[in-house]
């Protein structure tokens, strides 16, 4: 076992600890931290009852650093939001031993370390960031990086694809790209990601993360500038965290890290998603109005590997229920409808809703409009803004219909090529947003 | 006798004289008030729109539903019918000071009861207004709520939430008023029982089969559906 410098164990702590990590992080977290002293890598894991898929998500990440960063000091820090299943003792009892150590790098010298803490009751992914981020403060590491506990598919060459770009470029923010299946990740495809990129003018394929990295210096400023009592806030970091790195002119980049497992999900996560991601993105349109107003266009961003991939393995999806949800919505939020869109984009929506499954087709104009004018009356709050999100869920399983029957048979290349002319669309009405934003429609 | 109808007459004229000579100043300072109470009232009128259409009123009025309400009847928006209100509250108000300068008895005791009565008069517009403000969202969250769950009857739900605030607040407003306070609370009491009674029999009875379709769609259904089908990520 290699032994731990006492350099590396020397508490050569910043002494401007600000008051608000203070209370934030708990006497016995402080303790530990301080057990380590600096690192220069940070890995965050937030977790809450992930006891079932943990073990090889730690194991890779130890794996990782040991194999891609062996002479660097890393700390892995676990955020818990209560864990009732042990979690937390999974994390911190996960030590490599010796031989796993010897076959990933011999040269391996320094001490993995590895801290659990439980930052609340309640389960917000915008407190486990927060407190990852206050402990990468206080350990002043230079890169960080968060893993979801449920990528069960992750391979510590994850943590070169990610870390690599901060650590040993000039990147600040990195975003992964994935292997993902065509019909995973519908509202990312279909909506985050073009209007992302319409707005911003920057093609980052996964504004919406799972794992990311960043480095020091953002996640320092990030910590400093947010707002942490907001719900948003602590239950759209994610979005807001890339945002923030778009709108702060941090230098952004793509790595492609490998598949993406598919996580089942019910019908009844559809608006928390549209909460998390669109319900930030158009919050956040407000205080950047100058930043995206004046772009057109958009960009490709540094992006080490495939941009992205499909896998088109058979997947059985029940289009049926889709339909009916946006037939029942477009029926019955009449009324809400009438505040949020204009006359002609609901005649043209109801019209759509007496189609068959057969002949329906949610076209991507169509779509793209109805989505900025959802984005200006989020603006004007014509209504209670969360209810404007709500209000896009029927609509947008109509949108995923169309997807799911235009790409029944497509190939990767057709998929993306669908996905790109989307994208084009939501670039091309651009003008039409900002008319609806300003009011002269 | 001629003498003494005419001597009756001349004193009836003159006393009438004496009191409208005496009533004349008090008249002259009820229009004087009545003016000034117009100039403030109307004032007072400007200044309450202008203050409203700062805050967007109509559309939190809109929101609340009120606006609808008010088109339905052919009514002014609800900022413009406010200030009206003020104004005419303001105006009212000086004229019955003018009038109670006019020192008639048992006129005065009225005017004070209308003086006291004004501020519950604006509690009760307060509470009228949040009151529909607060079921429009709500009944606008259970709507939201119920069609995203894919539950049958969304609109009667959210229809059914509105009703019941609706007649929750009324009957707040009438008690505040003092308007048939008793038998509002009694009226009140019968009809929302009755309501919840009549409900709990609904759902007993007649939805015995729609609990039981519900809970098979919620489990039984799901378990079918996993088998068969994935559900998409939308993340």
């Amino acid at each position: 076992m290699p032994e731990v410098s006492t350099q590396e164990r020397s508490p050569a702590f910043r002494t401007d600890v600000k008051l608000t990590e203070e209370s934030l992080l708990t006497d016995d977290f402080v303790r530990q931290l301080i057990n380590v002293g600096e690192v220069d890598i940070l890995v965050g894991l937030p977790t809450h009852n992930n006891s079932k898929t943990i073990g090889p998500v730690v194991a890779a990440i130890q794996g990782g650093l040991l194999q891609w960063f062996p002479r660097e000091r890393a700390a892995i820090i676990n955020a818990d939001a209560g864990s009732r299943d042990g979690t937390p003792d999974l994390v911190a009892n996960a030590a490599i031993d010796d031989m796993q150590r010897r076959a990933f790098n011999r040269s391996a010298l320094r001490t993995l370390h590895s801290i659990s803490t439980q930052y609340g009751s309640s389960i917000a992914p915008g407190a486990a960031l927060r407190t990852i981020l206050a402990a990468a403060e206080l350990l002043r590491a230079r890169a960080c990086a968060v893993i979801s506990p449920e990528s069960t598919s992750i391979q510590p060459e994850w943590l070169r694809a990610l870390l690599k770009p901060i650590y040993k470029e000039d990147s600040d923010l990195v975003l992964p790209t994935y292997a993902r299946h065509k019909f995973d990740g519908l509202l990312i495809t279909n909506l985050l990601y073009p209007m992302t990129r319409a707005l911003y003018g920057l093609r980052i394929r996964e504004p919406y993360a799972s794992e990311f990295a960043f480095s020091g210096r953002m996640g320092s400023q990030f910590l400093a500038q947010t707002s942490w009592n907001d719900d948003g806030v602590r239950d759209g970091c994610e979005v807001r965290f890339t945002l923030a790195a778009i709108a702060s002119g941090f230098r952004v980049s793509q790595s492609f890290v490998g598949t993406k497992p598919h996580v089942e999900r019910h019908a009844a996560d559809l608006v928390p998603a549209l909460r998390q991601t669109i319900g930030v993105l158009f919050s956040s349109m407000e205080p950047n109005f100058s930043l995206w107003s004046g772009k057109t266009g958009s960009q490709a961003v540094p992006t080490t590997g495939a941009e992205q991939q499909f896998t088109l393995e058979p997947l059985r999806v029940n289009r049926k229920r889709l339909h009916e949800g946006f037939r029942t919505g477009v029926a019955e939020l009449g009324s809400i409808f009438q505040s949020i869109l204009l006359p002609d984009t609901l005649a043209e929506l109801q019209r759509l809703a007496h189609q068959e499954e057969d002949d329906f087709h949610y076209p991507a104009d169509l779509w793209v409009k109805t989505i900025y004018e959802f984005a200006a009356a989020h603006h004007r709050a014509v209504i209670s803004r969360d209810h404007v999100i709500q209000a896009l869920a029927p609509l947008f399983r109509g949108r995923a219909f169309t997807f799911l029957v235009e790409n029944r048979d497509s190939s990767a290349s057709e998929v993306e090529s669908h996905i790109e002319t989307l994208c084009l669309e939501f670039e091309r009405q651009k003008p039409y947003l900002l008319e609806m934003w300003n009011g002269r429609k | 006798m001629r003498e003494m109808i005419v001597s009756e007459l001349t004193q009836a004229a003159q006393e009438f004289a004496r009191g409208f000579a005496r009533l004349l100043p008090r008249l002259i300072v009820l229009v004087i008030i009545a003016f000034v109470g117009w100039l403030i009232a109307y004032l007072l009128k400007v200044i309450v729109r202008s203050i409203l259409r700062l805050i967007k009123f109509d559309r939190l009025s809109e929101n609340a539903g009120a606006s609808q309400l008010l088109a339905k009847a052919a009514l002014p928006s609800s900022s413009e019918l406010l200030s009206r209100l003020v104004f005419w509250v303001a105006w009212l108000g000086f004229i019955l000071l003018g009038v109670s300068a006019l020192g008639i008895l048992g006129l005065q005791e009225q005017i004070a009861h209308f003086f006291l009565f004004l501020p519950r008069l604006f509690v009760a517009l307060f509470i009228m207004f949040f009151g529909l403000l607060a079921a429009s969202f709500f009944s606008r969250a259970a709507l939201l709520a119920t069609v995203n769950a894919n539950l049958p009857s969304p609109r009667l739900l959210s229809a059914s939430i509105r009703a019941i605030i609706i007649v929750f607040v009324l009957s707040m407003v009438l008690e505040v008023l003092g308007i048939g306070e008793q038998t509002m609370l009694v009226a009140f009491g019968i009809a929302f029982g009755a309501i919840m009674l009549g409900l709990a029999i609904a759902f007993g009875t007649g939805g015995k089969e729609l609990a039981r379709e519900f809970l098979e769609r919620r489990f039984a259904h799901r378990h079918e559906d996993k088998e068969n089908e994935d559900e998409l990520s939308p993340l």
